[in-house]
């Protein structure tokens, strides 16, 4: 089982209901996030471009952060869901260094947070937070080891992207273009 | 015409069921109830509601922890309005209830008017205090110089209040401020509006055309999502817009217009339609009225014509009108929502209308469905007296084709150098703050110095609260009841909004400060029910339903009659217009001497150095409502101004710099407001979004962010035939030091 996420960024508006709907659904305190919305615009006026992206923890395969946890506290869960054991961290930041798409931040209550691809609400048969309210629907989720899943499908039908390939992260977060 | 405006007035959606009078009863039984199967489960964890941050009035759950406090608000699957999804607004709806700035207790004025000095006072006493001056003001002038300005849920017991008193003067800032042109544009031609929600027919289109519409920045929830849903079907979206929009960003054609010249595009469309035969024949010979004048009229409305006046090519005009007639009639033409823009806005949304018509759109699939709504029946009330005197008599003879009430014509009354027909001498504010809502603060701020009574009822301590005598605390939705969800939709339904918790502080329901009131006045007549619930329950049986079962599922969705989402072919349709047509050409606006035709009319342009003010939305925010909400700001604290890169250039700026903004007539923007550099606006326009620059100190989290755009919409652009203020008719300069303020923290 490989869980990973794709957002379309032909139909995300940039709203962040899927930032809101995280930071209520997980009680991440508020000044806080653990997903952001990206708007990149290119060309000139009136020549113009912009592709809006909602980012997180892109459960890397290769993740550099579990590599260089001291602890342990970063690890892989199920599905390969990278997870953050709040009593086992001891907030030394090092995983915050070494993430290339910082998505990882210093928790008020001393340790590191981040996305956890709301494994509590997947292990339920529920959908994360940010894809069940995402007004656009454009947050498909699912296990890529199954072809039929709702990620599985439409990273067959739609031409995507990850960010920075060349970290060699292998990310686990897709955008479709 | 007398006759027309009160049928409009009848059938306009406005108020809720219950200031509805007993006549407006429907055969709501013959509605069935869908099947369910299985005994419903309470589920004591979550309660239902509808949204309040917006209008869109979304269905959908409140859950608490544990611990009993609210933890989420999440949408109710059932709900067409929201489809189980809430947009930022609502799911960080918890914001408004948290927000320790709320209005706590009663306040009476105790200093100088807007110095804001106030006591804390017991609702007894706050409530005896407004009787006795609202009894004053019938004793010496006449109750119709009492008037409500309202907006939201609470309009619907202080307007019973209001008429029982006797007084119509009921005003909602939503018309003439905001979408008041546009809902008689599409009275006065298919004599139906497009109500709210829009019945545009968005998910199953094959072109959806917005002119200035920002659908996505506006999170019109259903909108949003079916535009989205248009997008995975491959619909063509054409977006015309001085600012590249997120809603540009997903268009195949985005037409860059120069600002405030609209109406000639949209004639140009018109003239390629008519004169390539696009349009839809059948349709028009068999349900619209003056085709023949309205060819005449655009016959020299040619592309090449619109080019000199828009700057959009005559081949971006003529690519875009024949997307619109192969999409045909699966296209929509979207009437917009806030449309108060250059004074023209009746004509500019007919033109519209008129282009929908030619397009064959309204009334079919993919354009414009047949909406349904339960008017749910009203407990027996006594009859309201008739007053004496309307708002129409404040200033006889003007506004014409308006439908609404016009909130800045009882503005303008209650100032005595304006000579009104009668004068205004009390506000009673609900829900709107309309210092930051009406153009001109200084005219509004006349105005109330000439009051002998001004309430404001809020949640928060919005500007207008820090002018008035009284202020009365409301609770939040999330604290209250209210009254059922009936709006239009493509299947009728109905969804309840029902406590999750106690009222925090000494705050109370609206229904509450409405009936304890009328009680003060004597009018406690026209509230025989202690508690609104009472009357929810009552009215819920006649339907076949009951309270019990509303709080089990919050939404209840019934089928519709007949299978008339659409017109069927060849029907027969009478619309409620006076000739029973579609009127391409308006008699009736010749008669009351207006156009008969929309026309174009260059409009001032900026003088150099200043830049066309354009403002908006963003989706975390609805207006000013939510600019202190904790959840929201922590997405977006302050506005900023989009300024073209070689505009920046020119005056040396650089990306987050604070400037100020000086307008046309020398007012400058209280706060400073920061740069953004963009490639997305216009080098003729500066952009940003409404709703910030707060001057209210209570307000911590948002007083003194940005700038705000009210204060330098000094210029209202009156619209003749229904009395909107056109707002973009302003010009801002750039002022990069003003020593004596500081940038707020
Ligand atoms: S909720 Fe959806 S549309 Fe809105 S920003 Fe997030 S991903 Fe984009
Ligand atoms: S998957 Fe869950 S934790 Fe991750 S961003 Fe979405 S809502 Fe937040
Ligand atoms: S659109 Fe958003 S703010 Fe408006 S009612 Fe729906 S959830 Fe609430």
């Amino acid at each position: 089982m490989r869980y990973a996420m794709a957002v379309d960024t032909k139909k995300c508006v940039g709203c962040s209901d899927c930032v809101v709907a995280c930071q209520t659904e997980n009680k991440v305190p508020v000044g806080y996030c653990r997903d952001w919305i990206v708007e990149v615009t290119d060309g000139t006026y009136p020549q113009l471009e912009m592709e809006i992206r909602s980012e997180r923890c892109n459960h890397c395969e290769n993740a550099p952060c579990v590599r260089c946890c001291p602890t342990g506290a970063s690890h892989f869960a199920e599905g390969g869901i990278v997870l953050v054991t709040p009593n086992q961290c001891i907030g030394c930041g090092a995983c915050i260094a070494s993430c290339p798409y910082d998505a990882r931040f210093p928790h008020p209550d001393g340790h590191v947070d981040k996305c956890t691809f709301c494994i509590h609400r997947i292990k339920n048969g529920l959908k994360p937070a940010c894809a069940a309210v995402c007004p656009t629907k454009c947050i498909y989720f699912g296990d890529l080891d199954d072809p039929n899943s709702e990620v599985s499908v439409i990273l067959k039908k739609r031409k995507s992207k990850t960010l920075i390939p060349e970290a060699g992260t292998v990310p686990h977060l897709y955008f479709l273009i | 015409m007398t006759n027309r405006r009160d049928f409009i007035r009848i059938t306009a959606y406005g108020a809720g069921a219950f200031a509805m009078s007993g006549g407006f009863l429907q055969a709501v039984k013959a509605f069935s109830s869908p099947e369910k199967s299985g005994a419903l489960k309470v589920d004591l964890t979550r309660t239902p509601t509808y949204c309040e941050i917006c209008f869109w009035k979304c269905a959908g759950w409140v859950y608490k922890s544990e611990d009993g406090k609210i933890w989420k608000i999440i949408g109710n699957d059932e709900d067409q309005h929201c489809n189980g999804r809430f947009c930022p607004r609502g799911t960080g709806g918890i914001g408004m209830y948290a927000d320790e700035d709320r209005l706590k207790t009663p306040l009476i004025r105790t200093g100088e008017r807007g110095k804001q000095v106030f006591r804390e006072a017991g609702w007894d006493e706050a409530l005896e205090y407004i009787a006795s001056r609202m009894k004053t003001i019938k004793a010496n002038h006449g109750a119709e110089s009492l008037a409500l300005f309202t907006h939201g849920s609470g309009s619907s017991y202080f307007t019973p209040l209001l008429k029982a008193f006797g007084s119509e003067n009921i005003a909602e800032p939503s018309y003439a401020q905001c979408r008041g042109p546009r809902d008689d544009a599409f009275l006065w031609t298919f004599g139906e509006e497009v109500y709210s929600p829009e019945i545009t027919d968005i998910r199953d289109t094959k072109c959806l055309v917005l002119i200035g519409s920002h659908i996505g920045e506006n999170m019109h929830n259903g909108q949003v999502q079916e535009m989205s849903d248009a997008i995975d079907k491959g619909a063509t979206i054409i977006t015309v817009d001085p600012r590249f929009s997120t809603a540009a960003g997903k268009s195949k054609y985005w037409l860059p217009i120069k600002p405030s010249t609209d109406i000639a595009l949209l004639l140009s469309w018109i003239h390629e339609i008519i004169y390539n035969e696009y349009y839809d024949k059948k349709y028009v010979e068999r349900y619209c009225l003056g085709f023949e004048q309205l060819r005449e009229h655009v016959k020299t409305f040619t592309p090449e014509w619109a080019y000199g006046i828009t700057t959009l090519a005559p081949d971006l005009i003529r690519k875009t009108a024949r997307e619109m007639a192969d999409a045909s009639p699966a296209v929509i033409v979207h009437p917009g929502r806030h449309v108060t823009w250059y004074g023209d806005d009746t004509q500019r949304t007919r033109a519209i209308a008129i282009l929908n018509a030619l397009l064959g759109s309204w009334g079919r699939r993919g354009g414009f469905y047949r909406p349904v709504r339960i008017t749910l029946p009203s407990h027996p009330m006594p009859e309201f007296p008739v007053p004496g005197k309307t708002w129409t008599d404040l200033f006889p003879g003007q506004y014409g084709a308006a439908t609404g009430v016009v909130s800045n014509a009882m503005i303008d009354a209650s100032i005595p150098g304006n000579n009104p027909g009668y004068p205004i001498k009390g506000w009673i504010v609900n829900g709107t703050n309309l210092i930051n809502t009406i153009p001109n603060q200084a005219n509004t701020l006349n105005a109330i110095q000439n009051l002998d009574l001004l309430v404001a009822i809020d949640t928060m301590p919005a500007e207008i609260t820090g002018w008035a005598d009284v202020v009365l605390p409301e609770c939040t939705y999330l604290e209250r009841y209210d009254t059922l969800r009936t709006g239009p939709h493509r299947k009728p339904a109905i969804a309840l909004r029902m406590p999750a918790t106690e009222p925090l502080y000494d705050s109370k329901p609206g229904y509450w400060i409405a009936r304890e009131l009328s009680k003060k006045l004597g009018l406690e007549n026209y509230f025989p029910y202690e508690k609104q619930e009472e009357i929810l329950d009552w009215q819920l049986k006649q339907i076949g339903s009951s309270l019990d079962e509303m709080k089990k599922t919050g939404v209840k969705t019934f089928e519709r009659e007949a299978d008339d989402l659409y017109y069927a072919p060849d029907e027969e349709v009478a619309f409620a217009t006076d000739s029973g047509k579609i009127e391409l050409y308006s008699a009736a606006f010749e008669g009351l001497g207006f156009d008969p035709l929309p026309k174009y009319t260059p409009h001032e342009e900026p003088p150099d150095g200043f830049y066309r003010l354009i403002y908006g939305r963003a989706p975390m925010h609805t207006f000013g409502r939510t600019a202190n909400n904790a959840y929201l700001t922590d997405l977006m604290d302050e506005n900023t101004v989009w300024i073209n890169p070689k505009i920046a250039k020119i005056w040396d700026l650089a990306n987050d710099q604070y400037i100020w903004l000086q307008n046309q007539d020398g007012v400058t923007s209280e706060f400073p407001i920061k740069v953004r550099i963009t490639e997305r606006i216009r080098w003729d326009s500066v952009y940003m979004v409404h709703g910030f620059g707060h001057a209210q100190k209570q307000m911590k989290r948002c007083y003194g962010r940005g700038a705000s755009d009210t204060q330098l919409i000094t210029r209202a652009l009156v619209d003749p035939l229904m009395g909107g203020t056109g707002m973009r008719g302003n010009f801002v300069t750039i002022v990069t030091e003003k020593a004596e303020k500081e940038v707020a923290s």
